[in-house]
């Protein structure tokens, strides 16, 4: 009890101190001739404050205080170490905390680390990122305080879901934190700069770094809750386009578009305009999809409970936010000449505009696709769905384009460019055809919007191996993560294509045989662990090859609270993955057994992986 | 140039033969567009809940009796709404939907082109 | 000039938008499927639960009565809260009561009704659930308040006092 009352105190203090921050920035803006260092030992304190609250909280999780309302809610006695501590962070008042420790985190990392930039410049993007923090702090303690004392104790709690016990879950939520409100601070100094005027490219290089550290966290967290979702939801599946994953593609979305745009202005002091809507549109779109997730307002696997009091007030501070943003742009920003932004039609400039152009498509179909239900039900209360089908055939035509764009784009000069000497660009371009037509027809799949999907992904995959040999270290970062988003096309689309999938009824000691594989249901085993007890399913898998393997799904039945769950078990090798899950039918004594070759599993991880690497190598090189 | 020009001529006149999908591909491939209506957010395919499982074989039995896969659609959406379809059929209520996107992106074209594009 | 215009007509977009998500939180994501319905019951084939015959939908409810069809398991947590509730219904005779068993297993079934009463005139079986489905249910337990071979109201989940007073108001 007494972590709670530090916890909820340390708050106040934190809220404290932001209040004193924007007395002090103000006063610093009236005397600028020197940096007042008390904003900075302030900013720090406000960080301090929010840790300090933090582990309080993560302490109360596992010495299991259930005086504590939230770990009440979302903990139990019997939940593993590694649980009670990630429960701090599952469920929606610890997530709020955990969003005001990277919030203050980033600002405080920010003033550290900026060096060669105005007082004024700093002060002004701590006044922006404060107004968030404040609101934030507000959120917290009025609607959603994660230290709510409750009387009598409970003696023991109401547990976390049983889904929700999983290593990649654990840590998802601090990863995609680190980029999803990181975002904040390229928000808070993308507004300081306009009003300042000084977006220009020394600008663009200074707020690069932070543009990057965003985005690889960003990648990584969504990464870590796709493999989550292939271990524990569904039938190896690994993306739903549910509307909770969505809102976090869209600022990943906006932050890669963003990414391509810096680099122009790192260059030449053009497309500012677009580079300042992008800044804001990324943390917009964050908060937006917090709106979301946490109001109530669209049914999803996994929401947070639903409750419209905190949703309005978020939707609230949001379009604040976005109004401030929309202000400051429109007063305060001025176009440049138009002569200056007209870019020959093949050069560097043109072709990284086409990707944004790509980009912000796909983006507002993520968007449409995401609200439009929403809006639809308002204005005529017809209910729709809008699902996967909706997403794929807006999607996959665009991809071609967008990938043989990806593969020359990188190679055209600045400016002008011409393609002299670039016999082999069409050379590969006829050998992906060539082998993705083979590749089609050979496995029985030949459907013609496949074969150019493959051969463009395949294009794009010759093309920056080719060039990471013959250009070695040049544009090494960009290489590294255009070949890994062509290996993430190619190992989604032979994931579609090739993989197999066989649902039968057996009971224990049966076989079930076709012509690739025979699967033996051996034996069942119970198990008692110490918050579930479960039924474990023994297989031998043989395949026509003559590979075996012996697979053991199990039922769980969870303590507290009491869930059924099914785990899968699943084999991972360099080819594929071997996937199985079993289910109890209702009155029968048999088991539903659902046996998938899912292709290629492991090269959609690390392609992602591939992808957020070419970006760190791009933060730690030293500009030549 | 020419060898490539013939070998693309070939391939476009190369046959889009559709494998013929066989009823359990039809069955998952409809099963993965309905929505389970007691699950939160999962397609019937993915979902195990009973409803989810009676749907299974309802489907299986249409399709047996001849339906095709639009009828089984218009057939479960008179019961039970436009809600249990993941993929939005093009009606009043969603050209927006549909059209929207292609329209920002032929209006993104046009403003890149006019604004930004020189060909010299 | 062009800028002024531009931002104008962005504000005014998100006015809207800001509209209509406010709206959206009022009607808050409480799904409810439409639960007034004046359709005709659709036909279905099913079998008697203790003599196994089979019959026609057509054959069970007859014009000019009304009916309460309701779908219940003996695994079915809810529909041992909403059963005593139908027992009494029966008592006061108004109404026909039907009963369809959800992929149940006959001698749970059985001891259900005899440990907690059997309210109904007549018990029919939906052994995968496919009759549900064919009536537009969501699952167990739902009932279907019935005349003229027409469904009048569906009740999703466990009945109430409330409902049932509701209900007994209608048939009047």
């Amino acid at each position: 009890m007494i972590y709670s009352l530090i916890g909820h105190y340390s708050l106040i203090l934190g809220l404290i101190t932001g209040l004193i921050l924007f007395y002090l920035s103000f006063k610093n803006l009236k005397n600028l001739s020197v940096f007042d260092i008390k904003i900075l030992v302030f900013t720090f304190l406000q960080f301090l404050f929010v840790v300090i609250s933090f582990l309080c909280l993560i302490i109360s999780f596992v010495i299991s205080d259930f005086s504590n309302e939230t770990v009440f809610n979302n903990s139990h006695t019997t939940k593993p170490l590694l649980y009670k501590i990630s429960g701090t962070w599952g469920n929606h008042e610890g997530s709020l905390l955990l969003w005001l420790l990277v919030l203050t985190l980033f600002i405080l990392l920010f003033l550290i680390r900026t060096k060669n930039q105005s007082i004024k410049y700093k002060i002004l993007t701590l006044v922006f990122q404060q107004i968030i923090i404040f609101g934030f702090f507000i959120f917290l303690i009025k609607t959603s305080n994660p230290f709510n004392y409750l009387f009598p104790t409970p003696v023991e709690g109401l547990g976390l879901n049983p889904i929700l016990q999983d290593p990649a879950l654990a840590i998802h939520p601090p990863i995609l934190y680190l980029g999803y409100v990181g975002s904040s601070i390229i928000f808070s100094s993308v507004l300081a700069a306009t009003s300042l005027k000084m977006i220009s490219s020394s600008w663009a290089i200074h707020i690069k770094k932070w543009v990057l550290t965003s985005w690889i966290f960003l990648t990584l967290g969504i990464l870590l809750g796709s493999i989550w979702a292939y271990y524990e939801l569904g039938w190896g599946g690994f993306w739903f386009w549910d509307p909770v994953e969505n809102v976090s593609l869209m600022p990943w979305l906006a932050l890669t578009t963003l990414l391509h745009s810096i680099l122009v202005l790192e260059k030449k002091a053009i497309l500012t305009s677009w580079v300042i809507i992008l800044c804001i549109a990324t943390f917009t779109l964050s908060m937006c999809g917090t709106f979301l997730v946490r109001s109530g307002i669209l049914n999803s696997v996994h929401t947070f409970a639903n409750d419209p009091e905190r949703g309005l007030f978020i939707l609230i501070f949001l379009f604040i936010l976005i109004f401030l943003s929309l202000f400051i742009f429109f007063f305060f920003h001025k176009e440049e000449g138009k002569n200056s932004h007209i870019f020959f039609w093949f050069s560097k400039e043109s072709s990284i505009l086409v990707n944004n152009w790509f980009m912000m498509y796909f983006l507002s179909v993520v968007l449409i696709g995401t609200v439009y239900p929403i809006f639809l039900d308002v204005i005529s209360s017809e209910k729709i769905s809008v699902g996967p089908p909706f997403y794929h055939k807006l999607i996959i035509p665009f991809l071609i384009p967008f990938l043989l764009v990806m593969a020359i784009g990188p190679k055209l000069k600045w400016i002008k460019s011409e393609l002299e000497n670039k016999i082999y660009l069409i050379f590969l371009l006829f050998i992906s055809i060539l082998l993705s037509f083979i590749i089609i027809k050979n496995f029985n799949q030949s459907i013609l919007i496949n074969t150019i999907l493959v051969s463009s992904a395949i294009y794009l995959f010759f093309i920056t191996i080719r060039d990471f040999f013959f250009q070695k270290y040049k544009n090494i970062s960009q290489n590294i993560a255009h070949f890994g988003f062509s290996l993430l096309i190619l190992s989604i689309l032979f994931n579609n294509l090739f993989s197999s999938e066989i649902i039968v009824n057996l009971k224990v000691g049966e076989t079930f045989e076709n012509s690739e594989t025979k699967i033996i249901f051996e034996s069942v085993n119970q198990k008692k662990e110490k918050n579930y007890n479960s039924i474990i399913a023994n297989f031998h898998i043989k395949d026509s090859n003559g590979k075996e393997d012996r697979l053991s799904p199990e039922l769980r039945i969870y303590n507290q609270p009491i869930i059924a769950t099914s785990e899968a078990d699943i084999k991972t090798t360099i080819m594929s993955d071997k996937f199985i899950v079993i289910n109890l039918v209702k009155n029968q004594d048999f088991f539903n057994v659902r046996y998938q070759v899912k292709s290629f599993m492991l090269w959609i991880w690390v392609s992602v992986i591939l992808i957020s690497f070419g970006g760190l190598i791009s933060l730690v090189q030293k500009r030549s | 140039m020419k060898n490539l020009r013939i070998i693309l001529i070939i391939f476009l006149i190369f046959p889009m033969n559709h494998l013929e999908a066989n009823e359990k591909d039809k069955l998952n491939k409809i099963t993965k567009n309905l929505r389970c209506l007691i699950c939160q957010g999962q397609s019937v395919y993915d979902s195990d809940s009973e409803f989810a499982n009676s749907l299974k074989i309802l489907v299986s039995k249409k399709l047996g009796e001849g339906f095709t896969e639009d009828q089984i659609y218009n057939y479960l959406k008179d019961k039970y709404g436009d809600w249990i379809l993941y993929d939005p059929e093009l009606n009043k209520n969603t050209y927006i939907l549909w059209l929207l996107p292609i329209l920002l992106f032929l209006i993104g074209g046009a403003i890149i082109y006019k604004n930004y594009i020189v060909r010299k | 000039m062009k800028k002024k215009f531009l931002s104008f007509f962005i504000v005014l977009v998100f006015s809207f938008i800001f509209v209509i998500f406010f709206r959206g939180l009022q009607d808050s994501n409480k799904y409810t499927p439409n639960i007034e319905s004046k359709n005709n019951i659709p036909s279905f084939n099913t079998k008697n639960f203790y003599s196994d015959l089979s019959t026609n939908s057509s054959n069970i409810f007859e014009s000019d009565k009304i009916y309460l069809l309701n779908i219940w398991s003996s695994w079915c947590v809810p529909c041992r809260q909403e059963h005593p509730l139908l027992v009494n219904l029966k008592k006061e005779g108004k109404i026909n009561i039907i009963g369809m068993n959800y992929k149940d297993n006959k001698k749970n079934a059985e001891e259900f009704l005899e440990k907690l009463g059997n309210p109904y005139n007549e018990i029919f079986v939906d052994l995968d659930g496919t009759i549900a489905i064919e009536l537009g249910a969501y699952g167990v337990p739902e009932s279907f308040l019935i005349y003229n071979n027409k469904i009048i109201k569906k009740y999703i989940g466990p009945l109430n006092k409330k409902l049932i007073n509701e209900m007994k108001k209608t048939i009047k």
